[in-house]
């Protein structure tokens, strides 16, 4: 146990404002975030992420945005296990075929506003897997996408900033 | 003689021809036997104790040869491919799943994506194809037209039942609590204690093989890359180091060293998140955000040297296209100094708490002889007993050059929760280890050597250790010198077998900890 507090000691708080090569502007972004959840979501904006085909590259910067040092949680973001709870869905992949029913219904499943948002350029527009038998394309093939985050995969912060556009448009 | 192609000769004679000049590197035999002497062959490498390594098919019309069947194995550090010849009018073969256990799966696949079917197969429900995909669309075949959308048919896919008193069903997936991949699994429980459990998977398949089929050879590097995002760079290695045994194309050692780094820096980065992500589905949260705080360095120090946190499509066919200078090697240096101290001290810290040790500890067992008779690979495999390692058993440069990089992976043979630990930790320091050799001796060279294109009646090999485990790849070039068949094996074709044998007598609360501890890919097995 004395092991444990030592490192968390050691360690401190690693969370930082926003990084990214336009500081500046991200650290506002962080700030905007947090205010925009606070009076659009009652400061706690639910999301639901499908995997709706993806690599699995798009998930681990999703990861990241968890992690200690980009911590979304401080701006009241964060990830619930059910659609029914969830404010917004962010989507990753080139919707497969064996994927496209499952999409549906969780979308059906989310209550409004619905907010959708395609993450990476295989969300956006199937990438390069592209339209297929199997690959249907990018998430609007299916359900309505209010924002496309592109990037193969986008990083943290791409994706931190592709959710506040999200929520400031609705 | 190699012991494998001894084997075979002994066991079928005069039947069994092996072909010259056809696929590379030369050092994998690969060979053709009559159909009907396929299950003979399989017997003689059980034999040996051979392992199989991996089972597909091939369209060859465009030859004007029906198709093929492919079954690879494995046996130390030999390959040995054994090929039969199906006439175009008669689609079926013997099965071999009776000898081979993960035969089981592939020749469903098989069935179910080129339309070759393996007689006496215990189990012939499709996979991969949903039982809405039409009946007749086997979207490996030539004739099948991929750049068009499918209609749904009314179908319906069996179930593997249970009954009995108290005996109930949890469904679980496709779209699961966290975030992850999707993947459907239906457990069958009396009580807390799971007696069967069954995976449906699939569900991320995006014609991936097929994809290939309509690219170019220069151009599928970034595709293979995209196979499974978390194993970019070992699926892109894989995938040039096949193209590049077809084509005679030397690399640097340069291009080899710096390749290597990629790689090792990809299983640390790996390692780490599933040290945590585990430690975390036991409740210990503490390891996963240090963890993940460790990962996050890597990652930005990747995407500070190399202009990618993932390295994505820094490989090449023909070698690499960013390089390291002196200020990032000693940039590098420091990272690993600083992560190897703190990995360190976490690793004790792991050690000494009896909480977690307590979730861990003989926690979904997969026993040694269940390890070798799915024939598992990679960290799975290692952690019951069965050293496999293509970095040590079938060395790819830079790591056959044992006097400059040697390894020392850990093999426990518990081949529970903890072992697989037990290996990631291991494994995380011997990268940390020689990815400092390597930096401190890397050699001077050109970072790409030119690649011709293959020539029309060749096919090449690789297998690759990746973070997961060895992976395959087996190309093979059309009558006009084009991509006929890119086929891909990721460790995860394999492994997901042996998650189901090792849940098996454990409750139902320590499933998420047994998958993670697995952790294999659903986009790299569904393809
Ligand atoms: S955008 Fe890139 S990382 Fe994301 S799913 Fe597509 S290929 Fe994978």
């Amino acid at each position: 146990m004395i092991r444990i507090l030592r490192q968390i000691f050691r360690t401190g708080i690693v969370t930082e404002p926003l990084p990214g090569e336009v500081t500046a502007e991200i650290e506002q972004v962080g700030a905007r975030l947090e205010e925009t959840v606070r009076k659009r979501f009652s400061g706690s904006l639910a999301i639901r992420q499908v995997d709706a085909g993806s690599c699995n590259g798009c998930e681990l910067e999703i990861h990241a945005i968890n992690n200690p040092i980009y911590n979304c949680e401080r701006y009241g973001i964060h990830f619930t296990a059910s659609p029914r709870f969830a404010d917004m869905l962010l989507v990753t992949g080139p919707v497969t075929r064996n994927m496209e029913i499952a999409l549906r219904r969780t979308y059906n499943a989310t209550p409004s506003p619905k907010l959708v948002v395609a993450v990476g350029d295989c969300g956006c527009n199937g990438g390069i897997f592209g339209e297929s038998y199997a690959s249907l394309g990018g998430v609007s093939k299916i359900i309505p996408v209010d924002v496309y985050i592109p990037g193969c995969p986008p990083t943290p912060a791409a994706l931190l900033n592709g959710i506040l556009k999200a929520i400031s448009k609705f | 003689m190699s012991i494998l192609k001894k084997a075979i000769i002994s066991s079928l004679g005069k039947a069994v021809q092996f072909i010259e000049a056809y696929q590379y590197p030369v050092s994998v035999h690969y060979c053709a036997v009559p159909r009907e002497k396929f299950t003979d062959a399989a017997k003689a490498m059980k034999n040996e104790y051979a392992l199989l390594a991996a089972e597909w098919a091939t369209d060859e019309t465009l030859f004007g040869r029906g198709y093929g069947i492919f079954a690879c194995y494995r046996w130390g550090s030999e390959y040995l491919i054994v090929k039969i010849q199906i006439p175009a009018d008669d689609p079926a073969f013997p099965s071999i799943t009776n000898i081979f256990l993960p035969a089981y799966r592939f020749e469903r696949q098989i069935e179910s994506l080129m339309g070759v079917k393996p007689l006496n197969h215990p189990d012939l429900r499709p996979w991969i194809k949903f039982e809405d995909w039409p009946q007749d669309a086997y979207p490996l075949r030539k004739s099948f037209d991929a750049s068009r959308p499918m209609p749904r048919v009314a179908g319906q896919y069996d179930w593997i039942k249970a009954e009995g008193e108290g005996v109930y069903e949890i469904p679980v997936g496709p779209v699961h609590a966290g975030i992850i991949e999707p993947g459907h699994f239906r457990f069958q429980a009396v009580g807390e204690t799971i007696i069967n459990l069954e995976e449906r998977l699939g569900y991320v398949h995006k014609g991936i093989e097929k994809r290939f089929e309509s690219m170019r050879w220069e151009d599928g590097f970034r595709l293979a890359g995209r196979v499974s995002g978390d194993t970019t760079v070992a699926h892109s290695i894989a995938y040039c180091m096949a193209l590049e045994s077809m084509t005679g194309c030397a690399l640097t050692e340069r291009a080899h060293w710096l390749r290597a780094i990629f790689l090792e820096r990809e299983r640390i980065a790996n390692h780490l998140g599933d040290i945590g992500a585990i430690c975390n589905d036991a409740a210990f949260a503490f390891m996963l955000y240090q963890m993940m705080r460790l990962k996050e360095m890597v990652l930005r120090t990747n995407l500070k040297l190399f202009g990618h946190r993932f390295i994505m499509d820094k490989v090449v066919p023909g070698g690499v296209v960013v390089d390291i200078d002196e200020k990032g090697k000693q940039e590098m240096l420091a990272e690993l100094d600083y992560l190897a101290k703190d990995f360190d001290r976490l690793v004790d810290i792991y050690r000494e708490n009896p909480s977690i040790e307590d979730r861990v500890r003989d926690t979904g067992v997969l026993k040694p002889e269940k390890a070798r008779e799915l024939c598992v690979v990679g960290i799975v495999a290692r952690a019951s007993g069965l050293n496999l390692d293509c970095r040590i058993y079938h060395p790819f440069p830079p790591y056959d050059q044992h006097d400059r990089i040697e390894l020392d992976v850990p093999v426990p043979i518990t081949g529970d929760v903890y072992a697989r630990v037990k290996v990631r930790i291991g494994e995380v320091r011997e990268s940390i280890r020689i990815i400092r050799l390597m930096l401190e001796d890397l050699p001077a060279g050109r970072l790409t050597s030119p690649v011709t294109l293959p020539s029309a009646e060749c096919a090449g090999f690789s297998a690759v250790e990746g973070w997961r485990g060895e992976i395959i790849y087996w190309l093979q070039a059309g009558p006009k010198g084009e991509v006929n068949r890119c086929m891909v094996r990721d460790p995860s074709s394999v492994n997901w077998l042996g998650l189901e044998q090792a849940i098996h007598g454990n409750i139902v609360p320590d499933f998420p900890l047994c998958n993670k501890s697995f952790n294999q890919s659903y986009s790299g097995h569904d393809l």
